[in-house]
């Protein structure tokens, strides 16, 4: 039986894969199968069995190791041939990403990425994304045999993991070891926020004219308890880390409140707050585009108006 | 050390101008320019060159819709690369990732190949990154995507790049693909001087056929559905007064929204 194949460096990713791929192949006909590969691969295996999979393919691989896309691609290449896939969801991580190229190019297969929803039409996986610099949504469907989508995290839910772990495979793979090598890795800094998962996040932009001006920004973060994320050009800037960053190039948010502080509302910036329960601005612009997209506006100079907001904030 | 950079270039509409009518974008008489991350990996080649190595930098493009590719690449030849290569074909004018990298692979090799490829990690329009991680598999070289630091050397080259949640230093011989997050540098604005020079620079073009493709080649491997801008239904409602009144207004409606106070 044909198969959906599916696999993420992130393991919590490869979860959320398996379990709506399952669904997927369902009613497609077709098995569900994963992928584990590198240092620790069998150690996921049963976690991926109970997310969906019927098969799980394991491979720790010396060559592997570190997870380079083109050892990677060529394991995927080889284990979706062996399996007889007609769709891989790989995950849409930095990794997943430069991989998906090379594990399409590999299988002659056409690739959608980034998708941020995959649902299923006439018989067939069609992924939506932001296209046009995030103007648009593409709905885009794949015509060749082998079909590869690289899906964003947090696309699907996740449910309750089954009892009765699929079959685990250690299949035989040809594969050289890359050409590039790894001479050092470190965990990034500032790693503690996660815009996606914030009930309030504040927005902060080129409206602040000097880094110092952020703390501003802060101490209404502070008093709200929301997190803090900001356009790409302040993360440019180095006054906030990039992930910070949220929109097209960084994170894609669905907070209850989305606060924008001299935000102009750029759509690579507004494609990660779009989702958003309810979004506020605060802008001395009125023509910003910004406010075409909130529910409350405040024209004015956030530096006396968010003193005026800490304050009440405070008292309530 | 004498090497040579070829960074692969895509020419995207300016998104500032687009419009959307009744949820459709207006693309009609929208100029084209260079994308913003190619325009980091075009700064990163020209640094490489200014850092003291013998480098001679090609701009390539493969034009897809752009019909004036030709005036928009005289943006890469004023920053400063050493000349252009433009891939240029009616059949490229609807196409997809899997025929740009094709159309890629096969003008770098017609060029007598390259030390190193450089690209953004996706482009500005459509951010797919998909066209670096193709060219290379295409060309068999190794790939490293979303550098913040490049240097060369005679062992190859040495990365430092950017990944979800760790900072990963690689190394790869040459001839090697990588692709520049935009964090990596902050791209020259060319001088009136530069500009002016860029029309004598040398610009090679060439079609499909030139580079043994046929129009099947150009052919997508993928059909657009729909193509439409988001709805949004929001409020839009702004309060007023000075900035007491606004920020008590915005409190009072932030509660009643169940946000606050809860």
């Amino acid at each position: 039986m044909a198969v959906i194949l599916v696999y993420s460096d992130k393991p919590e990713v490869a979860r959320e894969l398996a379990f709506k791929g399952k669904e997927f192949a369902a009613a497609l006909g077709l098995g569900l199968a994963a992928a584990a590969l590198g240092e620790g691969a069998a150690g996921r295996a049963a976690d991926l069995g109970a997310h969906g999979a019927d098969t799980i393919y394991v491979s720790e691989d010396a060559a592997l190791a570190g997870l380079q896309a083109d050892v990677v691609a060529d394991a995927l290449a080889q284990i979706a041939t062996q399996a007889a896939a007609a769709y891989v969801l790989i995950g849409s991580t930095r990794r997943g990403k430069e991989l998906a190229g090379r594990l399409a190019q590999k299988l002659g297969a056409g690739a959608v990425s980034d998708v941020n929803s995959l649902v299923l039409t006439d018989g067939q996986l069609v992924g939506g994304r932001y296209a046009l610099g995030g103007n648009t949504v593409a709905e885009e469907r794949i015509d060749t045999a082998v079909k590869v989508f690289a899906v964003m995290p947090k696309t699907f839910e996740v449910g309750e993991p089954q009892a009765g772990a699929g079959a685990v495979e250690t299949p035989a793979l040809s594969l050289t070891p890359s050409k590039v090598s790894v001479v050092d890795r470190r965990a990034k800094e500032g790693q503690a926020v996660n815009l996606d998962a914030a009930p309030l996040i504040i927005g902060v932009g080129r409206g602040f004219p000097k880094r110092e001006d952020l703390a501003v920004a802060d101490g209404l973060a502070a008093a709200l308890q929301a997190e803090v994320g900001c356009t790409k050009s302040i993360a440019d800037f180095e006054w906030l880390p990039e992930d910070r960053i949220i929109g097209l190039s960084g994170a894609k948010t669905k907070p209850d409140l989305y606060l924008a502080l001299g935000i102009s509302g750029q759509i690579q910036h507004t494609v990660g707050v779009s989702q958003s329960k309810l979004i506020a601005a605060i802008n001395t612009d009125k023509d910003a585009p910004i406010f075409q997209l909130a529910d409350y506006g405040i024209v004015g100079d956030m530096f006396q108006v968010i003193p005026k907001l800490v304050e009440k904030l405070k008292s309530l | 050390m004498t090497v040579k950079i070829i960074v692969c270039v895509k020419t995207n509409m300016d998104l500032q101008m687009v419009r959307i009518k009744n949820r459709e974008p207006v693309l009609e008489a929208i100029p084209y320019k260079v994308g913003d991350l190619e325009k980091n990996a075009l700064e990163a080649a020209i640094q490489i060159k200014e850092g003291g190595a013998d480098a001679t930098i090609v701009a390539l493009t493969v034009a897809e819709a752009n019909g004036k590719v030709k005036e928009t690449m005289k943006e890469a030849l004023a920053m400063g690369a050493d000349e252009a290569v433009i891939v240029s074909d009616p059949a490229l004018a609807a196409t997809d990732q899997a025929a740009v990298a094709a159309a890629v692979a096969k003008a770098v090799e017609k060029v007598g190949g390259a030390d190193l490829l450089l690209f953004g990690e996706g482009s500005t329009d459509n951010y797919s990154g998909q066209v670096g991680s193709r060219v290379a598999e295409l060309l068999g070289v190794p790939q490293i995507g979303y550098a913040r630091k490049i240097s060369l050397s005679d062992a190859g080259v040495r990365v430092e790049r950017s990944m979800d949640d760790m900072i990963e230093t690689l190394e790869a011989p040459c001839p090697a693909a990588v692709t520049v997050v935009s964090e990596i540098n902050e791209p020259r604005i060319p001088s009136l001087m530069n500009i002016m020079k860029a029309g004598k620079k040398p610009t090679a073009e060439f079609t499909l056929a030139d580079l043994g493709l046929d129009a099947a080649a150009a052919a997508t491997q993928k059909s657009v559905l729909s193509n439409l801008a988001e709805e949004q239904d929001r409020k839009h409602i702004m309060i007023e007064g000075d900035p007491e009144a606004q920020a008590a207004g915005l409190v009072d409606a932030l509660i009643k929204e169940g946000v606050l106070g809860r």
